[in-house]
């Protein structure tokens, strides 16, 4: 596949703009000792930054974007259809991207052994999808609502329901790791790490949208979220 | 950078904890059978500002093949070499990779950049992707000419370099302190 060797630096929003999280954040305990201290270095884009792993059709099996189709049994919860479009910034649809979601079950339980909320299991959710956009960027999953859970970052913290989207588009800059929330979440208001994003219109980004229109008779209610890659594609893919 | 007709994207959010149960599975730290001929193990810790271990950290490499050739680029010169791997530190904050060492890859107006690995560093507690190069002390010459590295502030340029010995190359990374890893803005 052909690729660009001078893709425009300038065409990429830089990650210090007010849409993203700063490193260090005041009310994210985890930060303190974890964001760096020294200003970050400028760098130019180079081929090593406009380019990036590419997933084929076999990196993902039949039933990974059905999160309520791995095991025996139905998972419990509140069955929806979670599904949107990954496009750049000129609002071109990626196809081919990897999207890989991870998240907790109906009760807040994450199938993890560091997890320690004691929320029951469910023997028929792990809680783990994969799949790749089509040709137009269209992607498409089936879970359960994730249940909201403590967390240690102060007294009585909780974080609101939430899916975690990881994005791979055409670049390793472009590359996004994210996590998506329920529109009129009470708890949204009160996390910090939602709350690390500067601007509220980003804010509002992190957030997928009710869709009636998307919801299955007698079946499964519907969200979409739409997700934005930084920058123009790097890879030209038109023909 | 404000582009009223861009789409603005979606916001990062921290990779959190968890992430092990999607991403870094068994095996995606090998990029290459440990019986290459061109195989290199890197490996290093990942530590914090109290010079504790991160255990919940998550590196990604993306690199070029022997021949300095992306995976993507035309015409790649080791079809099955994907140049993407991806480990989870242990609980000591410890990771390794076992790949090929990268050729010199092209810089943007001629010439080339010394043989680099591209990494991003995410975990609990890092909020958005840090993002950083390993390059290799056996080239010393080809670093001294790197446009990237020379872009670093020159006392802090030997924290991007690992210690090659053999098969084996060692590199930190260090998110606060003395030896703090430059990060790079992209």
């Amino acid at each position: 596949m052909p690729a660009d060797p001078s893709p425009d630096p300038s065409e990429y929003p830089r990650e210090s703009d007010p849409t993203v999280p700063p490193y260090f954040h005041p009310n994210v305990k985890a930060t303190r000792l974890r964001a760096p201290k020294r200003p970050l270095i400028s760098l130019t884009h180079t081929l090593s930054e406009s380019t990036g792993p590419i997933f084929g059709d076999t990196a993902v099996a039949e039933h990974e974007h059905d999160l309520t189709k791995q095991h025996q049994g139905e998972p419990v919860g509140q069955r929806i259809i979670l599904y949107g479009r990954v496009r750049d910034s000129d609002g071109r649809g990626i196809p081919n991207a990897l999207l890989e979601i991870w998240q907790a079950n109906s009760a807040g339980r994450y199938v993890h052994k560091w997890d320690p909320y004691d929320a029951p299991l469910d023997p028929n959710f792990s809680g783990v999808g994969r799949c790749l956009t089509d040709d137009q960027g269209h992607y498409s999953f089936v879970t359960i609502k994730p249940g909201p859970y403590p967390f240690g970052n102060h007294y009585n913290a909780w974080r609101p329901a939430h899916i975690h989207f990881s994005v791979f588009g055409t670049s390793f800059v472009t590359r996004l790791i994210t996590q998506m929330y329920f529109p009129d979440d009470p708890l949204l208001s009160q996390d910090p790490i939602f709350n690390a994003i500067p601007d509220e219109a980003a804010r509002r980004r992190a957030i997928c949208e009710f869709d009636l229109d998307a919801t299955v008779a007698d079946w499964a209610n519907a969200y979409r979220f739409d997700i934005v890659l930084r920058g123009p594609r790097a890879t030209p893919m038109e023909t | 950078m404000a582009n009223p007709d861009k789409l603005p994207p979606t916001p990062a959010q921290t990779v959190g904890p968890y992430f092990g149960m999607a991403l870094t599975p068994e095996g995606s730290s090998r990029l290459v059978p440990e019986d290459h001929p061109d195989a290199i193990l890197i490996s290093g810790t990942l530590t914090d500002g109290a010079g504790g271990p991160v255990k919940e950290g998550m590196i990604e490499i993306w690199q070029a093949g022997a021949h300095g050739m992306y995976p993507n680029q035309p015409s790649p010169a080791d079809d099955a070499f994907i140049g993407f791997g991806t480990c989870h530190t242990a609980d000591d904050g410890s990771y390794e990779f076992i790949t090929m060492k990268p050729g010199p890859v092209p810089a943007p107006g001629g010439g080339n950049q010394a043989p680099h690995i591209n990494l991003a560093v995410n975990g609990l507690g890092i909020l958005k992707p840090l993002r950083t190069r390993i390059y290799f002390s056996d080239e010393a010459e080809a670093n001294a000419k790197d446009p990237v590295l020379q872009g670093v502030e020159e006392e802090r340029r030997a924290l991007l370099v690992a210690r090659v010995d053999g098969q084996k190359a060692m590199f930190d990374i260090t998110l606060q302190g003395e030896r703090e890893t430059p990060f790079f803005k992209v």
